[in-house]
C-alpha cells in the first residue's frame, strides 16, 4: 500500500501573503524602519528637454536651515563613475546631469535635508541657468541629416546599428508572389506600479562602504553597475530589498540611478539618506518602455503563406542608453518570427537617443513593440488576399510534433502543440458563437468586429542574448556570456522547521505560497509547516548575477531550483530515517509530517524530529550523508547558449503559447469601444498555482488593455512631458476592464525542474494586437496608432464634419492636431481707435505695461525687445514668471509679430502670435490675431487639460485690456467695452 | 510632492471666516472637501499664503427645501446631497448627474459649493446649477448678493466670486411637474473629468441643453422639442459655436461630435421621461 498524499502544486491554495497584505500590514519600502537620524533626499529635475547647463546657483538653497546637502552634477560626478552603458559607444551615461540636460524630469540637482517639506522648500530656492538646444523627440527625425546631437562625443543619435540575415531572405522574397508590409509607430507607456521607488541609503566612511535598501527588482547584474559607478568593489555595496513589493513589472529594475544618487548623497550628508519619488516623478522620469519604429514585410504565397520576414526596426531609447538596454529590442530577438514556420529573417535594428525619458525593464519587454507588427501584419495579408485571417495564421504555425523547434533565428522552443491548442481554444471559447454575434450585430447596423493575434511568449532570459547588439568579432573578444543561474537555499532549524531563500525579489507573485507549495510537497509538509523570507541582502544571501525577478522567470526557474534543493535534502533525510526506521532508503516516503515505511506506514518518525537530527546529532548521521541544515542550489540550464557566430540566439529557455481572440463593439453615439468578448489561451507548462496564474494573465490583459486604449507617455514637439499625473495618464481601472475567458493547454516544459514556463508577460503581447484586428475588422481601418484614444476613435467611426459657412465674424483657428499639446488660437476684437493708434499701444512699453496681464513692469530693450515681471494662471493656478517677448515682421499700421517667453517655478511657454489690424466698417480697427505656443515644464505635465482654455484666457486678458485702452482714448463710443467683452468671450 | 509652507485656519464661525477673508483677500483660499485644492497644494501649482479650512462649519452642511428652490449650504458633501431622499423627486437632474462625479470616496469629501466655486469646466455640478437655472448665495463681510448661475462661471476656473466672498449656499430650482431630465456623460474612464456632459431638460415650456467639458465654462442654449426637424440643426449650430477644445485626451472635433449626438440622445431621453 501507499500513503495518500494530495499535493499543494497545482492547486489554488490561499496566498501565505494575504493576510497581511490585505490587513494593511505589508511591509513596503516606505514603511520600513530608518536610523533616527536619517535625512530625506529631493530630487530638482530638468523642466525642458534639451538644454545646455551654464549655471547653478544652490547659494540660497544651501542656505535654508534644515539643509545638509545640496549636490550637483559635478558634485555627483566627483565621487562616481560613469553608469556602464551595454554598447561599445563613446557616451557617457550620468545618474544626474552634468553640462547638458536631455530629457524633462532628468535629476540636475538633489538636497538633502531634515524633511522632505524642506528639500523641496529648497529645490525652489535653486536657480538654473539653461540654454536651450533644439529638442529632438520624434525617432526617425533623430536619425535625419543634420539633426541635433544630444551627445556630442557619439556624433550622432545612433547608437547602435546591426543588420542580421537568417536564410535566405532575399531569394524568398524574389520569389513571392506577394510582398506586403505594414509600419507601426509604437508608443510609450509603462506598466505603472502603485508603489514608485525607494531608496535608504547609508555610507561608513571607515570601510569606504554603501549599504542601500532598495525595492530594487533585479537583475542583479545591475548590483554591478551600482558598485562600478560608486567607484567600490561588489563587497563595499551591500545592497537589500524589503519584504514586500507594491508591483514593478520591471519597471523597478530602473532605480539603479537613484540608488547611486541617495548613496552618494549619504556620504555627502554624513548621515542615512531616504528617497521615496514622488508620482509626478514616476511617470516622467523613472522608466518608460521603448517605443519603436517597425517597417515590417512578409513574402507570401497566394495561400497566406509567409516564407520570409524583412524587419526594419528604430528603438527609441530615450537620452541615455541605460543598462542593460537595448535589451529591450533584443530580448525578442531568438523569437522573430512569433508562432509561425518562417524560415527566412532579415532584420535591421537601429537604436536611437532621443529627448525623452531613458527606457528600460517592463512586462512585455520588446513582446508588445514587436507583436503589435507582426500580428497586425497577418491580419493585413488576410485583408489584402481576401483570405480568412484565422486561416492565414493556421497555415503558418510551427507544425505539431516539431519541438523542440529551433526558429530561424536561434530559439529554441522547448514545448507545445499550437495547431491543438488553436483548435482548443476555438471550441472551448465559442469562436462559433463569436461569429454569429458579429452577423447579427452587423445586420442591425451595429459596429462590430473580431479580432485574433498568437503569441510566443518567452521567459527565463539568457543573459547572453543581450550581446546579439555586439558583432561576433566583438562578442568574441569579451567572451561568452550566457545562462540564467537560479538560486534557492533551503534550510532546516532545530526544532525541525523548515525555511525557503531564493535570490529572487517578489513583485506579487505569490513567492511565500509558491515556494511553501513546492518545498511542502517535497517533504510531505504542510503549507503552513514551510516559511519563506523573501528579503534579499546581497551581503549574507547566495545570489548570482541573473538573480532578481524579471523574464517571468519565478515559476520556471527560481521555484525549479528550490524544489532541487529541497530534493537534495530529502534524499539525506531519507538515508537517516532509513536508518532509524530500520529499511531501505527507496522504501521510505514523506506525507502528511511524517516520514514512514511506504510498505508499513505505521513505522514512521515525524519530519520534525528527523530533519533536526542534523543539528542535534550530527554524528549519528549515516555513513556518506551530509548535513540537512541548509542546501543551496545553483541551477542553470544548458539549453541558454551563448550567441552563435552565426548570431543565433535561443534568447528564453521557454516558450508558452497564446492564441486570443475577442469581439469588440464600437458605439455609434459616443465612438467608445467595448470589449464584448475576450478569450485567451495559455500554453504555458505545468501549472503550479491556478489562482496566481489567472492572477497574471487578468493582469497582463489589463495592462495591455491600457496600452491600446489609455496608455501613453505623451511628448509635446518641444519635449514637454505630458502625462504626469494619474488623471493624463488614464490607466483602465476595473470598471474599464472586462472579465476575459482564460483557457488552458498543457504542454510542461522539458527544461525547467517542475515542466512551468513564464505566464506573466504574455498578454502585454498578444492583447494590443487582437484588440486592434477587432477594431480594424469593426471600421475596416487599415492603420491604427495606439493608443486608440477617443479622438482617433472618432476620426474611424464618424463620417467627415462639415464647418458652417463662415461669415467673417471670426479667423479660423489654426488646425491642431489631436494630442499635441502646441496649443493654438485666434480670436478678434474691434476697438473704437484708428489703426495707428492702436499700432502706437502695441509698440509703446507704458501700454504694454497696462496690458499685459499681471505684468509687474514692462522694461524696453530696444524698440522692438521688451522684459517684463508678470503673474499668470487661472483660479487658484498662479506663478510669477519672467518675460520676454520680441516684435518682428512689422508691417507698418497693418501687422506685427509678437513672440515671447515666460518662465518661472511651474514652467515655460513660449509663443508666437500674429496681430493683424484691418480698418472697420463705420470707423475704428479690427484687431485679428492667431497665436501658436508651447508650454512645458510642471504645468505642462500635469495640467494638460486645462492648458488650452488657460492660454485663451490669459490671451482673451491680453486683448480685453488693449481693448480696454483704445476704447478709453476718448474715441470709444460708450458701452463699446462691454461689446468688446461680449465679443471676446464668444470669440477668444 | 510636498506644498510650501501656509497659514492653516479653522474657524468656528461664518463670521471669522468672512473677517479672514477679509483681512487676508487673494492671498488666502478657502478649503472645502479638497479633492482639487489638495492636489494642487502638493504640486505647488497653488500657493496660497492662507487656507481657511471651512469643514468644521457643520452648521453650514444643511440641505434646505425652500419650495420652488433647494438650497445647499457650503458644508454640504456631495455625498450628503447624493443620499438625500427627497433628491430623485425634488432635483432629478442632480439624481442623474451626482454619480458621475469623480468616485464614491471623493464624493464623501468634496463639497457641492466647493465644485461651483472651484468652476472646472468639466464639472458636472456647476453644469447642472446653469441647466437648472439656479444660483449662487455670495456673502463678505460687507454684503451679500445672489448671482444666476449665468453670471457666475466666467472662464476657465474662475469665477466672479470677489477674493473676500464665499459662497454660502447654492440654489437649485425644484423640478416642475411635467418636466423631464437626463444626463449623460464621456469620459475616458468612469471617474475621469468629462470630455463632454450633456444636460437635458424638456418641459411645457421647450427643451434646455446644457454642455460642460467642451468649453471654457458650461454653457446653456434652448431648443427646439426633440422630434422637431430642425433640432439636428441647432446641435450642428451649437458644437461649432462652443470653444470645442483640444486636449490630450479628446479632440475638438471628438467634443463637437459628442454635443451632436450625446445632446439629441439625453433630449430623447428627457422627452421620454417627462413626468
Amino acid at each position: 500500500m501507499t500513503v495518500a498524499t494530495e499535493t499543494l502544486v497545482g492547486r489554488s491554495v490561499p496566498r501565505v501573503e494575504d493576510a497581511a497584505l490585505l490587513t494593511g500590514r505589508g511591509r513596503y519600502m516606505d514603511d520600513l524602519p530608518v536610523r533616527r537620524d536619517t535625512a530625506h533626499l529631493a530630487i530638482l529635475r530638468s523642466p525642458v528637454a534639451h538644454a545646455a547647463i551654464r549655471g547653478i546657483d544652490t547659494a540660497r538653497a544651501r542656505a535654508l536651515p534644515g539643509v545638509h546637502a545640496v549636490l550637483t552634477g559635478a558634485d555627483v560626478a566627483a565621487l562616481t563613475r560613469p553608469m556602464t552603458v551595454g554598447v561599445k559607444a563613446d557616451v557617457e551615461c550620468w545618474p544626474m546631469a552634468r553640462d547638458r540636460v536631455r530629457y524633462v524630469g532628468e535629476p540636475v540637482a538633489m538636497v538633502v535635508a531634515d524633511s522632505r517639506y524642506i528639500a523641496e522648500d529648497a529645490l525652489d530656492l535653486i536657480a538654473l541657468d539653461l540654454a536651450p538646444l533644439p529638442p529632438v523627440i520624434d525617432p526617425e527625425a533623430a536619425l535625419a541629416p543634420g539633426a541635433e546631437v544630444l551627445h556630442p562625443s557619439l556624433g550622432t543619435n545612433l547608437i547602435n546599428e546591426r543588420r542580421f540575415r537568417y536564410g535566405d531572405p532575399e531569394a524568398a522574397f524574389a520569389g513571392a508572389a506577394h510582398r506586403i508590409s505594414i509600419e507601426v509607430r509604437y508608443p510609450r507607456n509603462s506598466c505603472t506600479p502603485i508603489e514608485c521607488y525607494g531608496v535608504v541609503g547609508e555610507y561608513d566612511p571607515g570601510e569606504d562602504a554603501y549599504d542601500v535598501t532598495a525595492n530594487f527588482q533585479g537583475p542583479f547584474s545591475i548590483h554591478a553597475v551600482c558598485a562600478l559607478a560608486l567607484k567600490v568593489p561588489g563587497n563595499r555595496l551591500r545592497l537589500r530589498t524589503p519584504p514586500d513589493s507594491g508591483g514593478s513589472f520591471g519597471v523597478k529594475q530602473g532605480i539603479f540611478p537613484y540608488v547611486i544618487l541617495t548613496a552618494v548623497a549619504a556620504r555627502a550628508a554624513g548621515r542615512p539618506v531616504k528617497w521615496i519619488e514622488d508620482r509626478l516623478e514616476h511617470l516622467m522620469a523613472s522608466v518608460s518602455a521603448t517605443n519603436r519604429v517597425t517597417r515590417l514585410s512578409a513574402a507570401v504565397e497566394p495561400d497566406g503563406r509567409v516564407t520570409a520576414l524583412d524587419w526594419d526596426q528604430i528603438e527609441d531609447c530615450g537620452a541615455h542608453l541605460r543598462a542593460p538596454e537595448p535589451a529591450t529590442l533584443y530580448r525578442m530577438h531568438g523569437n522573430m518570427t512569433g508562432a509561425y514556420d518562417i524560415r527566412n529573417v532579415a532584420i535591421r535594428n537601429r537604436v536611437v537617443l532621443t529627448n525623452k525619458a531613458p527606457t528600460g525593464l517592463n512586462r512585455g519587454f520588446g513582446g508588445p513593440q514587436m507583436y503589435f507588427p507582426l500580428e497586425r501584419l497577418m491580419r493585413r495579408i488576410a485583408e489584402d488576399l481576401g483570405l480568412d485571417h484565422l486561416d492565414v495564421i493556421r497555415r503558418n504555425l510551427v507544425p505539431s510534433g516539431a519541438f523542440p523547434y529551433r526558429t530561424a533565428t536561434g530559439a529554441l522552443l522547448d514545448s507545445g502543440d499550437y495547431p491543438a491548442a488553436l483548435a482548443a481554444a476555438l471550441e472551448e471559447g465559442g469562436y462559433a458563437d463569436l461569429l454569429a454575434r458579429r452577423d447579427a450585430a452587423r445586420a442591425e447596423g451595429r459596429l462590430y468586429g473580431i479580432g485574433l493575434s498568437v503569441a510566443i511568449e518567452p521567459s527565463i532570459s539568457n543573459m547572453g542574448y543581450i550581446t546579439t547588439v555586439l558583432t561576433p568579432d566583438q562578442r568574441a573578444k569579451a567572451g561568452p556570456k550566457n545562462g540564467a543561474q537560479a538560486v534557492a537555499t533551503v534550510a532546516i532549524d532545530p526544532l525541525g522547521a523548515v525555511t525557503v531563500k531564493v535570490a529572487s525579489v517578489p513583485q506579487g507573485q505569490g513567492h511565500r505560497t509558491v515556494l511553501a507549495q513546492v518545498v511542502g510537497d517535497t517533504f510531505g509538509l504542510p503549507l503552513t509547516a514551510v516559511r519563506v523570507n523573501t528579503e534579499m541582502d546581497t551581503g549574507r544571501d547566495p545570489w548570482s548575477i541573473a538573480s532578481g525577478n524579471y523574464s517571468s522567470r519565478f515559476a520556471g526557474a527560481v521555484a525549479g531550483a528550490a524544489r532541487m534543493a529541497a530534493e537534495r535534502l530529502r534524499g539525506r533525510l531519507a538515508a537517516i530515517a532509513a536508518a532509524q526506521l530500520n529499511i531501505r532508503p527507496d522504501r521510505v516516503v514523506f506525507a502528511g509530517g511524517r516520514i514512514a515505511d511506504r510498505d508499513n506506514p505505521d513505522n514512521a518518525l515525524p519530519f520534525t524530529r528527523v530533519a533536526a537530527t542534523s543539528h542535534w546529532a550530527p554524528a549519528t548521521l549515516p555513513e556518506g550523508t551530509a548535513q540537512t541544515i541548509s542546501e543551496t542550489v545553483f541551477w542553470t540550464p544548458d539549453q541558454l547558449e551563448a550567441p552563435t557566430a552565426e548570431d543565433g540566439v535561443n534568447s528564453s529557455l521557454c516558450h508558452g503559447f497564446i492564441f486570443d481572440f475577442c469581439g469588440v463593439e464600437i458605439d455609434r453615439t459616443t465612438g467608445q469601444p467595448r470589449i464584448d468578448r475576450y478569450v485567451t489561451m495559455h500554453d504555458c507548462g505545468t501549472i503550479l498555482h491556478p489562482g496566481m496564474v489567472e492572477g497574471q494573465v487578468r493582469g497582463g490583459f489589463a495592462q495591455a488593455l491600457g496600452a491600446t486604449f489609455y496608455e501613453e507617455f505623451a511628448y509635446g514637439e518641444d519635449g514637454a512631458f505630458l502625462a504626469g499625473t494619474l488623471a493624463d495618464y488614464p490607466m483602465p481601472t476595473v470598471m474599464e476592464t472586462p472579465e476575459p475567458r482564460i483557457l488552458h493547454f498543457t504542454s510542461p516544459s522539458p527544461f525547467t525542474p517542475l515542466g512551468a514556463k513564464g505566464v506573466g508577460e504574455g498578454n502585454c503581447m498578444s492583447t494590443p494586437s487582437c484588440l486592434a484586428n477587432a477594431v480594424a475588422d469593426a471600421t475596416g481601418a487599415r492603420d491604427l496608432q495606439l493608443p486608440l484614444t477617443p479622438a482617433r476613435m472618432a476620426d474611424l467611426v464618424f463620417p467627415p464634419e462639415t464647418p458652417p459657412a463662415r461669415t467673417g465674424t471670426a479667423p479660423a483657428p489654426p488646425a491642431a492636431r489631436p494630442g499635441e499639446r502646441a496649443l493654438t488660437g485666434a480670436g478678434r476684437a474691434e476697438v473704437a481707435a484708428a489703426r495707428a493708434a492702436v499700432w502706437d499701444m502695441l509698440l509703446d512699453p507704458a501700454t504694454l505695461a497696462a496690458i499685459i496681464p499681471g505684468a509687474h513692469g514692462v522694461e524696453r530693450v530696444t524698440d522692438t525687445h521688451f522684459r517684463a515681471e508678470v503673474t499668470l494662471g487661472v483660479g487658484p493656478v498662479k506663478d510669477r514668471y519672467r518675460a520676454d517677448i520680441r516684435l518682428s515682421d512689422m508691417d507698418l499700421h497693418r501687422g506685427v509679430t509678437l513672440s515671447g517667453v515666460v518662465e518661472g517655478g511651474l514652467g515655460s511657454g513660449r509663443g508666437e502670435g500674429r496681430i493683424t489690424l484691418s480698418d472697420r466698417d463705420g470707423g475704428g480697427t479690427l484687431i485679428e490675431y492667431r497665436y501658436t505656443a508651447g508650454v512645458g515644464g510642471k504645468v505642462a505635465s500635469v495640467g494638460g487639460r486645462l492648458l488650452d482654455g488657460a492660454a485663451r484666457v490669459v490671451i482673451g486678458q491680453f486683448f480685453q485690456a488693449l481693448a480696454r485702452h483704445a476704447g478709453g482714448g476718448g474715441a470709444a463710443p460708450r458701452g463699446l467695452i462691454a461689446r468688446l467683452r461680449a465679443l471676446l468671450r464668444r470669440n477668444a | 510632492m510636498k506644498p510650501p509652507a501656509f497659514d492653516f485656519l479653522r474657524p468656528d464661525t461664518v463670521a471669522e471666516v468672512l473677517d479672514t477673508l477679509a483681512r487676508h483677500g487673494g492671498a488666502a483660499v478657502l478649503l472645502g472637501g479638497g479633492q482639487s485644492l489638495v492636489p494642487m497644494l502638493n504640486m505647488r501649482l497653488s500657493r496660497p499664503a492662507v487656507l481657511i479650512d471651512t469643514l468644521r462649519l457643520t452648521q453650514t452642511a444643511v440641505i434646505e427645501d425652500r419650495g420652488d428652490t433647494i438650497r445647499v449650504g457650503m458644508g454640504v458633501r456631495q455625498a450628503q446631497l447624493e443620499h438625500w431622499p427627497a433628491l430623485p423627486r425634488r432635483l432629478p437632474l442632480l439624481a442623474r448627474a451626482i454619480p458621475w462625479i469623480g468616485h464614491v470616496q471623493t464624493r464623501a469629501r468634496g463639497t457641492v459649493c466647493g465644485s461651483v466655486a472651484h468652476a472646472d469646466p468639466s464639472a458636472e455640478l456647476p453644469l447642472c446649477l446653469l441647466a437648472l437655472g439656479g444660483h449662487v448665495h455670495l456673502r463678505s463681510r460687507r454684503k451679500t448678493r445672489d448671482l444666476p448661475a449665468d453670471q457666475f462661471f466666467a472662464g476657465m476656473m474662475s469665477t466672479a466670486r470677489a477674493e473676500d466672498e464665499m459662497i454660502e449656499a447654492v440654489s437649485f430650482p425644484a423640478a416642475p411637474p411635467g418636466t423631464g431630465h437626463a444626463f449623460r456623460e464621456v469620459a475616458r474612464r468612469h471617474g475621469d473629468f468629462a470630455i463632454a456632459a450633456v444636460a437635458g431638460i424638456v418641459g411645457p415650456a421647450g427643451a434646455t441643453l446644457a454642455i460642460a467639458g467642451v468649453d471654457d465654462i458650461p454653457r446653456r442654449f434652448a431648443l427646439p422639442a426633440p422630434g422637431d426637424s430642425a433640432l439636428d440643426d441647432a446641435l450642428d449650430g451649437i458644437a461649432w459655436t462652443l470653444n470645442a477644445r483640444d486636449d490630450l485626451h479628446a479632440s475638438a472635433r471628438y467634443r463637437r461630435e459628442l454635443v451632436r449626438r450625446l445632446g439629441r440622445a439625453v433630449l430623447e431621453e428627457a422627452a421620454a421621461c417627462r413626468i
